[in-house]
């Protein structure tokens, strides 16, 4: 074999790996992002839904946040304008989210058959007044 | 002031305009006063662009809260090393500060550059002109630094707390330098398709930006991933968020352009390919700024979501379009002078190194782009997160771990195969040896142990290369060991500078694996009561909270928890982890609380507390702590590869050669002296 006929051998091993690890990645990792009348649309439309983890991004439903520090559990609602349902999380929640004004969260978990929804992560993008713009400043909980 | 600012803004725009029409115009081919004013306009323009910068740092320093840029990020109780670096906390200071900046690295190219290519000098203007005078033209319709209130806020909002750290203040700038130093050889690519250079000869003006960006933009990731962990306290250093991402990307093919570039050089081959990876490149950087600007993919960073990005996104796409189209008109003539001779040849490990680079900055591009793409093709978001760019990062970082090492053992061109044994000896032996020491010691994790013993092995080849040039040193010349490897580092300072930067790469490998060892606990402890820990190391940590005090500060309250610390029942200090509110001139309440992480740190483990408030206002409190194995080497990485890499660009040394490739007949003698090694 010629080295160039090699080394194009060599390059489309490499190019196929990178394309299968992509693919695959995306395939069993991958997470529906959902507003939550999306959510609502498709548990209805496939119950086995529920059982699916999943992304949403919606607004806290100001007043509804319910904290119990002894237990690091935090109970609250969230909106996207249509649909509203409860979230519960059991964890440290970041210093962004807060009761003072209306926030952005993205909570990751499973919608539950009860209509609760079971976060194991909330993120919370800082909404307040003051965020004229913050470089590159977030807030992380995991 | 602001009115001498906004003046100064539109003589850089005109400035950077006329360099970019008459520079590509070509008029200036016949016309030398043409070609002069083209080059001159540079210095115009760095003039101009810094009489703006003083103007609104002036307004920043004098607390001029009338200036809507001013009111928004400063207070009159911010410390002032903050009111000085809030210069680039917004974007309308961040446009600026990179129009600054690219004006003064225009101005720099140009006064630099040798004279022999003096001919490409009025396009290099013309592009640096132009960039800079499209960054004026977003500050001019769209985010005016200048910008003046209606009326005067008694005090200003404050800076973000976030953004109070002393990593954060020289963090964006970093990159910024990194992303803006990039614009120099995309600048001369441009100029040398333009004025059909395609010759080697050009790479030579461009070698001390390119490291230089790099390097630049190698310190901007890692103090954002030491601010990142320092300060957000989520425990760690790298998400790959989208914001990270982008800073990656142009990293990544940056990293691949050093490396074949030095294959353009000795053997004029890849002249297409290192052009596309320049522009690529280059829109990478614009691309990455589009991205956290325009709020099309959602990261918990978060920007100010403004017409700004669109502009970005017209930019990028006029200028790959014509980059694109410019080296495809030009790609004829630029044939690669030789050809692949064997798959045992550097030149080949460079390729595949090249590849590698190249695919993990598209599979990070796609699962970062990831949202965007399925919402357009399925009409609905899937997102991708860690375990996507882990999942394919891993292996593929691996290889790339495993070409460093493969790389400087092969000689260009080819190689026989008693010379690989040769050569491949110490090293893998290196490799062999840790993975042994390693399992011995109970390691178990497949990935960290091929990692660890692929770290031992680059080492092992660095260690060799070092050795060996060292050696013939010392026999050809008589010299000590120490004063034969200071003039072999001296004599290739490229070279050996680059080795070092391997080794800083191996150290950021090894850090990553401690990651896999990460050991977290949530607690609540009230003062007194204890929090027991086992590190993967097998110490029992305790931690016993000292309960919560409550002080003010320059322009916060402060809400800080102490914990005492044992490690297997001896004490070992205190650490203290702070909620702080932060306050304006008036005691009002500016931004929401914010946390401060207590670490602390050793070569071994890092010990990381994060107070996450306390109960019902007592002294019971909530915290997070965790153990993270080896973070320490992250930084000590960071500091080795910036070593390398100064090292590598430092001027002064051998000097190129004028032909802007070396003969045959020289890459010949390197094998012959190994050959004489071996004798």
């Amino acid at each position: 074999m010629k080295p160039r006929t090699k080394f194009l051998v060599g390059a489309t091993i490499i190019v196929a790996s990178v394309t299968f690890l992509i693919v695959s990645g995306i395939k069993e990792t991958g997470t529906y992002f959902l507003t939550p009348t999306e959510l609502a649309q498709r548990t209805e439309a496939d119950p086995t839904f529920y059982d699916v983890g999943i992304k949403v991004g919606a607004r806290v439903v100001p007043g509804s946040i319910r904290r119990d520090d002894a237990a690091r559990r935090v109970d609250f609602e969230v909106t996207d304008g249509q649909h509203r349902f409860p979230v519960t999380y059991v964890g440290l929640v970041p210093d962004t989210f807060t009761d003072a004004n209306e926030i952005e969260v993205i909570v990751e978990g499973k919608m539950g058959r009860d209509g609760v929804f079971r976060a194991t992560e909330v993120l919370a993008k800082c909404g307040s007044r003051y965020e004229a713009e913050l470089r590159d400043a977030d807030v992380k909980s995991s | 002031m602001t009115l001498l600012g906004q003046f100064a803004l539109w003589i850089g725009f005109f400035t950077g305009v006329w360099a970019a029409v008459v520079g590509f115009s070509g008029r200036w081919h016949t016309q030398p006063g043409l070609a002069a004013s083209t080059v001159r306009s540079a210095y115009a323009l760095a003039a101009a662009m810094v009489v703006a910068a003083l103007a609104l740092w002036k307004g920043l320093i004098s607390h001029d809260f009338n200036i809507e840029y001013v009111a928004a990020y400063t207070s009159a109780n911010l410390p002032t090393a903050y009111v000085f670096t809030a210069f680039w906390a917004g974007q309308k200071g961040s446009l600026l500060f990179w129009a600054v900046v690219l004006a003064l690295f225009g101005m720099l190219a140009q006064l630099t550059t040798s004279r022999r290519h003096q001919d490409l000098m009025p396009y290099v203007a013309a592009v640096t002109g132009g960039v800079t005078a499209f960054f004026i033209a977003t500050m001019l319709f769209s985010a005016n630094p200048f910008e003046r209130l209606p009326f005067t806020p008694p005090d200003g909002r404050g800076l973000n707390p976030q953004l109070q750290n002393p990593g954060m203040v020289i963090h964006p700038p970093m990159l910024y330098l990194g992303y803006i130093g990039i614009t120099v050889p995309f600048a001369f690519a441009i100029a040398a398709l333009m004025r059909r250079r395609l010759d080697t000869g050009w790479i030579h003006a461009i070698r001390k930006w390119t490291i230089l960006s790099w390097l630049f933009l190698s310190v901007g990731i890692t103090l954002g991933m030491w601010w990142a962990y320092v300060e957000l306290g989520w425990g760690g250093y790298w998400a790959w968020d989208p914001v990270e991402n982008a800073s990656l990307l142009p990293w990544l093919t940056m990293t691949a352009f050093l490396h074949s570039v030095m294959i353009q050089e000795k053997r004029g081959m890849l002249k297409r390919w290192n052009l596309s990876l320049i522009v690529a490149t280059f829109l990478l950087s614009i691309f990455g700024t589009f991205i956290t600007r325009s709020g099309v993919i959602a990261s918990v960073h978060s920007f100010t979501q403004s017409s700004v990005g669109y502009f970005f996104l017209v930019f990028l796409l006029a200028v790959g379009i014509a980059s694109f189209a410019l080296l495809y008109l030009r790609w004829p003539a630029l044939e690669p002078e030789s050809n692949l001779e064997s798959l045992a040849s550097r030149e080949a490990a460079f390729l595949f190194n090249n590849l590698v680079l190249v695919g993990i900055a598209f599979s990070v591009l796609w699962g970062t782009l990831f949202p965007i793409l399925s919402e357009w093709v399925r009409g609905v978001k899937v997102t991708v997160g860690p375990p996507f760019f882990n999942r394919v990062n891993i292996p593929l970082g691996l290889l790339l771990l495993a070409l460093t090492g493969i790389g400087p053992l092969i000689a260009w061109r080819k190689t026989s195969p008693a010379n690989l044994r040769r050569q491949f000896l110490v090293p893998s032996a290196a490799g062999l040896v840790t993975g042994l020491v390693l399992g011995a010691l109970g390691l178990r994790d497949p990935w960290v142990l091929v990692a660890l013993v692929l770290a031992g092995f680059v080492l092992g080849t660095v260690a060799q290369e070092f050795w060996r040039g060292t050696r013939a040193r010392m026999r050809m010349y008589g010299e000590s060991a120490l004063l034969g490897v200071v003039r072999l580092v001296n004599r290739n300072r490229r070279r050996y500078g680059g080795y070092l930067v391997h080794v800083g790469i191996l150290v950021y490998f090894v850090a990553f694996t401690g990651m896999a060892f990460k050991v977290t606990r949530e607690v609540t402890l009230s003062p007194g009561e204890t929090a027991t820990i086992e590190s993967p190391y097998g110490h029992t940590y305790t931690f016993t909270s000292l309960g919560v005090s409550q002080y003010a500060a320059l322009n916060r309250i402060v809400s800080a928890a102490t914990l005492e610390v044992q490690k297997d029942g001896t004490k070992i200090g205190v650490i203290k982890s702070e909620k702080r509110q932060h306050v304006d001139s008036f005691g009002q309440k500016t931004f929401e609380p914010s946390t401060e992480v207590g670490i602390r740190s050793d070569l071994r483990e890092d010990l990381y507390v994060v107070y996450a408030g306390s109960i019902g206002g007592t002294e019971r409190a909530n915290f997070a702590i965790s153990i993270n194995p080896l973070v320490w080497w992250v930084w000590a990485g960071g500091v080795i590869l910036v070593m390398g890499g100064l090292l590598a660009m430092w001027p002064g040394g051998r000097a190129a050669t004028p032909t802007g490739r070396r003969t045959e007949a020289q890459a010949g003698f390197e094998t012959q002296l190994v050959g004489a090694e071996a004798g």
